[in-house]
């Protein structure tokens, strides 16, 4: 009955297998990849609609009942970021035909991404801690590849460092497992979210949980942001804009469902540390963006701060600011991808990252120039695009809760924010056109279309925040009220 | 044995968060196997070691080993495999292409 959940895992993963025997056929790898993310967006749909009607779906894998075997559970938030995925992938795929260049495609540049978004979306799916540490492995090891894929000597040497933080965080992630299993005697999150709550979340646990914490805040760039500018700097635009709108994204996911499904007991410790990372995370990413000139470096910062309001949106913890910190999440993923997108196109046609070397591009690319001051505005939040939502709900939650300075840090970086992405606006787009037409690098054929996509999702995002919301509303219940989760893959209790 | 477990875990995530600190990329390599293996004996230990309990072979057992633990580590051995295989592959391509295995050298720098 449930089994269609499997599916979304099961057609990228055969799919990406099946690429590698297609490798000199490019074209039937383009068609193959976006088929396979087509029918997994269609059946993501149809899932939502499903969960929507019915409540959370749960899958057993090979009919071991919970706590005995992995379950993958489908609820509403884990549907609405995989449905995202999909189309952030699809566009992302579209702008990498342009993009990519054949070198990287006859090596396995569209398996690779179908083993992402395998990684991506079963650590959504997944209802077990150490299901999700696999999940995530897979998912680092695609990235990996991705970003040395190519072999330029940027790429190599910022692809080191990279492997060494995510390597040394799983280890990290492994510890934290072991001691869980040793405390809790069991990794399904229903199940150590009953034994937690029977047995009550003393220090030991606490310390535990916070250690956890820790690893997903190395993985989601949260405050431990280092490894992040250097390394979506190395690939090329259309891997760093699937990194950008997805990687992060996961480890953000992991806090959210750990920190309300196991470990809500003690928020005057855990969310409080959130809340304060959360906030140094803004104000250093909205320093490092504001203090860039090179378009990468600017981008990349900008995913930093974008991440701190979420975490801190979530440490609020009450069903308005969640429900934001959702909006925000999934509009975020959006937004990323297209403006490393846009900001690719921008870096293809000049040949340069360097602001002060572009200029005047708005008389030969209007439309260019039009997406990505949508694409800033709704960055920053500004009304009726879909960053505003989101925010309007956070700020919301923080002052009703009396997190005055989750609300002040927050609209304080917003204006940075904005500042700085206006500046490659302005720097790009403004002035003399010293670029004549036959100067460019590339043509921006075909790769409008992706940026065209991403725009009408993010302007829709927020004229049609009333139809939205009935989808994220449904998610931030299941956040807010975790015995909804904990009923639906232990039914029978323990 | 459980502390004498403890103190073989401690000396090699030791052994290995100083091997990771070094400055030669093959010493980090080894030096984040290491730290695996600590992690896994951890895994195993944490879990609960037991003398001559066989795994569950029938239901009545009265006592059994839980075999949980070792289909993780299974699971993660098989990970930190491949994660060291491909590790050691790229830092090999690194050297090649950069010339160099000290990570000083490695900073980078934003003109290029």
């Amino acid at each position: 009955m449930n089994n269609i959940i499997i599916l979304l895992l099961l057609i990228p993963l055969l799919t990406g297998v099946l690429l590698i025997f297609l490798r000199n056929r490019i074209s039937a790898q383009r068609w193959l990849s976006i088929l396979s993310l087509l029918a997994v967006g269609v059946i993501a749909a149809i899932i939502i609609q499903r969960v929507l009607n019915e409540g959370t779906m749960t899958l057993d894998l090979g009919g071991w009942e919970p706590p005995y075997g992995i379950v993958l559970v489908a609820d509403m938030f884990a549907m609405l970021l995989v449905f995202t995925t999909v189309i952030v992938g699809i566009c992302c795929l579209l702008y990498g035909f342009r993009t990519i260049g054949e070198e990287r495609e006859k090596f396995y540049f569209y398996t690779f991404v179908q083993f992402l978004l395998v990684g991506v979306m079963g650590s959504f799916l997944t209802g077990d801690l150490f299901n999700l540490f696999v999940f995530f492995e897979v998912m680092l090891l695609s990235s990996y590849v991705l970003i040395a894929l190519g072999g330029k000597k940027v790429q190599l040497r910022e692809s080191i460092k990279y492997v060494l933080v995510n390597i040394v965080s799983s280890m990290l992630f492994l510890i934290a497992i072991a001691y869980l299993y040793g405390m809790l005697g069991t990794l399904n999150f229903a199940h150590m979210a009953i034994r937690v709550s029977e047995a009550g979340q003393d220090g030991l646990l606490t310390t535990v949980a916070i250690f956890l914490m820790l690893v997903f805040a190395i993985k989601a760039a949260l405050l431990m942001y280092f490894w992040l500018p250097g390394s979506y700097g190395a690939p090329p635009m259309a891997i760093a804009a699937l990194f950008a709108a997805l990687l992060t994204k996961v480890g953000i996911y992991s806090i959210f469902r750990l920190f309300s499904v196991v470990f809500p007991h003690q928020p005057e410790i855990t969310h409080q540390l959130l809340a304060w990372l959360g906030i140094l995370t803004m104000i250093i990413g909205a320093i490092g963006a504001v203090a860039h000139w090179s378009l990468r470096k600017i981008l990349a910062y900008n995913v930093v701060v974008a991440v701190g309001f979420m975490i801190a949106g979530f440490a609020v913890f009450t069903t308005t600011a969640i429900a934001g910190s959702v909006f925000y999440l999934i509009h975020d993923m959006f937004v990323k991808a297209l403006l490393f997108i846009l900001g690719g196109i921008m870096i293809g046609l000049t040949g340069t990252d360097k602001l002060r070397e572009m200029s005047g591009m708005i008389r030969n690319h209007a439309s260019l120039g039009w997406m990505f001051f949508i694409a800033a505005l709704a960055l920053a939040g500004v009304p009726p695009l879909s960053g505003f939502i989101g925010k309007l709900l956070v700020l919301q939650g923080a002052i009703g809760e009396g997190f005055y300075i989750i609300a002040a840090v927050g609209l304080i970086t917003s204006l940075m924010v904005l500042y700085s992405v206006v500046k490659i606006f302005i720097n790009g787009f403004w002035g003399e056109n010293q670029l004549t037409v036959e100067d460019e690098k590339m043509s921006t054929k075909g790769t409008l279309l992706p940026s065209a996509i991403l725009t009408v999702i993010v302007i829709g995002m927020g004229l049609g925040a009333e139809f939205v919301n009935v989808y994220i509303m449904e998610a931030a219940e299941v956040i807010n009220n975790p015995s909804l989760y904990i009923d639906a893959v232990m039914p029978n209790g323990e | 044995m459980e502390i004498l477990m403890s103190i073989l875990i401690g000396v090699l995530i030791t052994a290995g968060t100083y091997l990771v600190m070094s400055r030669s990329l093959l010493r980090i390599i080894l030096g984040t196997s290491v730290i695996g293996h600590g992690a896994l004996l951890l895994l195993l230990t944490t879990a609960g070691l037991k003398e001559g309990a066989p795994p569950i072979t029938n239901i009545e057992a009265l006592t059994y080993a839980d075999p949980l633990p070792q289909a993780l580590i299974l699971t993660a051995i098989v990970i930190n495999f491949a994660t060291t295989g491909f590790f050691l592959v790229l830092a090999y391509r690194a050297y090649k292409e950069l010339g160099t295995d000290d990570m000083d050298k490695l900073r980078g720098i934003d003109d290029e």
